[in-house]
Order: C-alpha cells, then structure tokens, then sequence
C-alpha cells in the first residue's frame, strides 16, 4: 500500500509563503508528477512529504496515518535526490545496503535485495566501485537502486534526471516508467521539465507560486487546461495567446484584436454569452493552426506574415506576426514557405481556449 | 597545434634570442620559478637545521667554538632526569591537549554548522582565542592561576568548593593541568574553525539520505560526517601535534618549566640548555632530539592522509 494524503499544507519559510493550502490524494500504485517553474513549491511539498521539512500547517497522512510528526525515517519512504547523495565513502553494495543495514536486516537478506536491485537496473558489475569512478547514468541507477531496495511504501523523487545530458535523459525516463510499471510502488516525482511530467506521470500536478494550479491525466491538462498558466506551461512550443475583444455580429460573436478579426465557433461562443463587449485572452495550440486550404473552409482564419522557418525534419514551425503579437505555428513539413511569405491561417474551431483576462481562468 | 603553429610563425619570422628559448623549456622555466623558494626555503630551513646538527655533535657554549665530540651530548641527555621528565611531558602535554582540542573543537564545529541568528558573528568571535598574542593571553591566564590573586580560586571559594587557596602554578601536577588547560582553551578555535571549513563540505543532501535511510542522529555522525571530515581532521590533526610538540611559549610565561623543572617540554628545556645556561651543543642535542618523533609523526599521518583520499 502507498496512498498519501496532503490536506491544506502551508509551509512559511519565515515571512515567505511557499505552499498555499495543498491538497491532494495520491493513490495506491499511482505515479503523481508535480512539475512547475523554479520556485513553485514543488520540491518543499515533497520535502515535507518526505518529512525533511516541517508543515507550518495541514496534515500529511501515508495510508491513512497522520506522519506530520514521523521521522523521515519512520515513514517508510525512499527519495531519490536531485545529486544523487551517494555517499562518496561507500562501494556502490555499501551504498544501497546502508538503509537494510541501518534497519538491522539480516546480511543474507541484504545481499539478495541488493542483488536483486543492482539486476534490475544494470549495475552488478559496479557494486565495488565507488561513486566518484561511475559516470552520471550509473550514479542515477546507484541512487535509484538505495531506494529500490527499502521496498518503501512511495518513492520520492526530486528531479532526479535534470543531472543527465538530454540523451541519457530520455533513456532513462523509460526505464524509470518501466522500473515503476514492474514494481507498482507509489511514486511522487518531482520535476520542471513539462514532457517529462506528461510522459511519466499517471496523473500531474501543476504548481505555480505554492498554489496547485490543477491536478489531472497528462491528456487532460493538455487539452482542457484550467487556466492560462496550465495551457502556456504544458506543452512544446507553447500555446499561443491572444488578447481579444468580443463582439456580437449578425448573430455570432466575433472575437478581434489590431491583427485578426474571427468568427468564434458556434460551441465556443456558446460558452462566451456573457461575456460580450469583455476583453478575454484567446489561446490556441501551435498544431491546431494551419495553412488555410480548402479544407478549412468555414473554420475561423486569419492572416499572417512569416517571420521565421523553423525545420525540425517532423514539422516546420513558423514564427508568424499577427498584427502586434507573434503566434507560432506547426505546419506539415511538406509545406512550401519563405520568411516574409504573407499566409492565410486557420484554427480548428474545436481546439480554440478562452480564459479570462483577468482571473486568466479558462472559460 | 594551436602552440606550434605559433612557434612556427616566430621561427620564420626572427629566430628569437637565446635566453626567451631557454624559458621555452619547461624544465628550465620550472628551475627558474622554484629558484625563490628554494633559496628562502635553504637560509631559514635547511641552513639552521643542518647548524644545529653540527652543533650538537660538539661541544661548543656561549663564545667557546668547542670540539667535535661525537654522540657525547646526547648520551648526557639520555642519562638527565630532567630531560626525561621533559620528554614524558611533552607527550603528555601533546596527548592529553590534542584529544579536547579535538573533541572540543569538532562539537564547537557542529554547533557553528547549525544555522542560528548571529552565525557569522559567532564563527568571527570563536577565533577570538587564535588571534590574540599567546603570549599576552598567557599572561591573562598567569593571573588567573596566580596563587594569591587567582579568579579561579575566588569563584571555587565563593561557590564552597574550596576552603583554602589552590597554588596552581606552584604543585607540579596541578601546574602540567594548568599549562594544558591554556593550550586547550589557544587550540580548540583552530579545531573548530577548520572542522567546520570540512563539514560545509559535506553537502547536507547526504544526512538527508541516511536520514531516509534510517540512520539515527549518531549513526549518521558515524557513518556519513565522521568518515568525510576524517581528510580534514587528520590534516588539522597534523598541524595541531607539531604545534604542540614543539610548544613553547604558554610553559615558558607560564611556569618558566617550573616548578622545580617539572612542567619542562622539549623546547623550554633546550632554551634553558642552550640560552639560559650557555650551554649551546647541549641545547641542539634537545631539541633535535624531538625530531625523530616528530618526523615519524608526521610520515604516519601523511600516509594516512593519502589512504583516506584515495578512497
């Protein structure tokens, strides 16, 4: 079991307010990611999970007992740090085997987890060497396995492959899914990285400012942000914005600002009632805008001036001004197009986001 | 080859003068850097050294040049009772004071480790004892150990602890405590201030993960800081015993070697030898005879010090 409870945690680091009223249920088995920029709170609420930090207030129970008051090393966790933390004195087999020794495990009992551990991830040949002999993925393996065999209740993690260079990353990004898929141990997983988030996380909490923004499925955030810094964090390249006054014309409701003048789709404007004469903030996803061709008759179009060609081999992104502000669009790498090329653009009607200017709630 | 294309151009252009070839070399330029310090390095060093030497092998005083006479002063001094009392006390005197200093200044490490109000302050005033002069503090602590006028035997009178007057400096024993607890209170600042230089470098994230790991407050003291600090505590150590060894002022304005020669380390007995009685050969025989203990000394712990960080 490894289901953990946080209810309305704050944490104050003197007069500063780093965690504002979390809440959240991780469930038994489940790989929760909380992503967020620098300074978010996400790596204190992990911490004050992980009973490094102290709760200035709120309660965090792991499978329905309160731990605020627990010893880290009482609450049946294992954290992966962001340096790894291992401990540079110590073979690789010392090194895992420390928490089984410090547990009074018996050495037969030890030496098969270890084993056991260094199998799974690779690493049996290193286990009497030292840290400082092994490179950054090996160090990684070693520190993944010191938490995989504590059996641990959840793991922690804490960015623990922002160390990596960007191939290593993404290699051992499917190991750690696979690692999780195989041993089913709750995982809390800390990182800034967005597609990291999406690509590890059963569900994903976004966090900005000590405030949990949303919590849902990575798909979930992606197309149903909650609101306008969920739609620009998630997501690569970002979502475009466009702050948009709308009007009602003949019977339908005309979004427009200096550069594009559009018809907001009948569901979307559905939605927008209220809110005519109001200024709002317009987003949409650079793969939802194309070159307008026959095809999109009817959908809501604009003009666009290239600004820059960005081929990526799978699409061609292009950097477009639209009236004062620049949109990005991902367009099939087939299509034909120069800078300064001017272009007619359209949207799917179904993938427009609206959000209010001010709450930049989505709407 | 970005250094030979560039010597090559010179090359074409104007072959360059003799002496800018020979500092090419970095055989001769290393010659020529390491010339300073090996002169400094001979005059003050090597040159006394190898002075003394001679000198103790004859029997030279104050104004007489004397004749070589063999291992004849060393053997007096093997067979001198004070001298024997000089050497005892001197590794007493290492012993006793290197174990608190220790013990002393690496709790006084983890104090100042810890983050509190005041933290730069304090780590400034610890050093306090360091700074000052040792012999201006010394005679601080003369006066407080003086028989009649002593603040150590006021507070213990006053608090019931004694009846009469405790003559610190005058009872041998008392007087070896008394010129230990002074290199106490002088060295544990080093202690601290460098234990605590090591223990920042251990980063905090490793009590973190023994903490996680189940390690309780003095198992990860044992099994994490200790072992890591141990590089800087053997160096600190290192220093630490020479000083000591070697000490010289704290006895000399303290007890001057008394009382009746008691309190006599290596150092003040050979100033007495050698300055104080004239008798110069002799004095040299002292003093290089705590050589061969000191260089064993430092030769086991720079061993030690290696295997430490190899690992």
């Amino acid at each position: 079991m490894g289901q953990v409870v946080l209810k309305g945690i704050n944490k104050f680091f003197d007069s500063v307010h780093a965690v504002k009223d979390v809440n959240l249920q991780i469930r038994d088995k489940e790989f929760m990611v909380f992503v967020g920029p620098s300074g978010c709170g996400k790596t204190t609420t992990l911490r004050m999970i992980a009973g490094l930090e102290a709760i200035s207030s709120g309660d965090i129970s792991i499978d329905g007992n309160v731990v605020n008051e627990l010893a880290p090393m009482d609450r049946d966790i294992a954290m992966v740090f962001q340096n790894y933390a291992l401990y540079p004195h110590m073979t690789v087999y010392d090194n895992m085997a420390f928490g089984l020794k410090m547990r009074k495990f018996e050495k037969p009992e030890i030496d098969k987890r270890v084993l056991e551990a260094a199998e799974i991830l690779g690493i049996g040949e290193l286990l009497q060497r030292r840290p400082r002999q092994l490179s950054g993925g090996q160090r990684q393996r070693v520190a993944l396995g010191r938490a995989i065999v504590r059996h641990p209740r959840v793991f922690l993690f804490d960015e623990p492959l922002s160390n990596l260079d960007a191939k290593l990353r993404v290699q051992m990004r499917v190991e750690l899914k696979k690692l999780h898929l195989r041993l089913g141990t709750t995982a809390i997983y800390v990182t800034h990285d967005q597609v990291e988030a999406m690509t590890l996380g059963d569900r994903v909490v976004v966090m900005k400012d000590g405030v949990v923004q949303q919590v849902g499925e990575p798909l979930e955030l992606y197309n149903q942000p909650a609101n306008k810094f969920v739609a620009g964090f998630i997501g690569s390249p970002a979502m475009n914005f466009a702050a948009v006054t709308v009007t009602e014309a003949n019977g339908s409701l005309i979004a427009e600002n200096s550069g594009l003048r559009i018809r907001l789709p009948d569901e979307t404007a559905q939605r927008l009632r209220g809110h005519i004469g109001r200024e709002l903030m317009l987003g949409v996803r650079p793969e939802d805008l194309t070159v307008a061709g026959s095809a999109d008759l009817g959908h809501p179009c604009f003009d666009a001036v290239i600004e820059v060609v960005e081929q990526l081999g799978s699409e061609i992104l292009l950097d477009m001004k639209v009236g004062e502000s620049i949109m990005v669009a991902s367009v099939e790498p087939t299509a034909r197009v120069r800078v300064g090329d001017k272009l007619r653009v359209a949207m799917r009607p179904s993938r427009l986001h609206v959000f209010d200017a001010q709450t930049e709630a989505a709407i | 080859m970005a250094i030979s294309a560039v010597s090559d151009t010179t090359l074409r252009e104007a072959p360059p003068p003799r002496r800018q070839r020979l500092l090419e070399d970095e055989r001769w330029l290393a010659f020529v850097l390491l010339v300073p310090t090996i002169v400094l390095l001979g005059m003050f060093i090597a040159y006394p050294f190898m002075r003394g030497i001679l000198l103790s092998v004859t029997s030279s005083r104050v104004g007489i040049p004397g004749d070589f006479v063999g291992l004849a002063n060393f053997y007096k001094i093997f067979n001198d009772g004070i001298f024997r009392t000089a050497v005892y006390n001197t590794f007493l005197y290492t012993g006793v004071t290197t174990v608190f200093k220790l013990a002393l200044g690496l709790w006084l490490a983890m104090l100042l480790n810890r983050n509190f109000r005041g933290k730069a302050f304090m780590r400034a005033f610890i050093l306090l004892p360091f700074i000052i002069p040792t012999v201006l503090s010394t005679f601080a602590w003369k006066w407080m150990f003086d028989p009649t006028f002593s603040v150590l035997n006021w507070l213990l009178y006053h608090f019931g602890l004694i009846t009469g007057r405790i003559n610190w400096l005058g009872d041998p024993d008392l007087a070896m405590i008394s010129i230990i607890i002074v290199n106490i209170w002088r060295g544990v600042p080093f202690f601290a201030i460098s234990l605590l230089a090591g223990l920042q470098t251990i980063s905090p994230e490793l009590n973190e993960a023994a903490a996680i790991d189940g390690a309780k407050p003095w198992q990860r003291f044992w099994h994490i800081t200790w072992p890591l600090l141990l590089p800087v505590t053997m160096v600190v150590m290192l220093f630490s015993v020479i000083q000591t060894f070697a000490d010289f002022q704290i006895v000399y304005v303290m007890t001057g070697g008394g009382p009746a020669n008691a309190t006599h380390l290596f150092a003040t007995y050979a100033y007495q030898i050698g300055v104080g009685t004239g008798l110069l050969s002799e004095g040299a025989a002292i003093s290089l005879a705590m050589f061969p203990v000191l260089f064993l000394i430092v030769v086991l712990q720079l061993l030690y010090i290696r295997r430490v960080e190899v690992r």
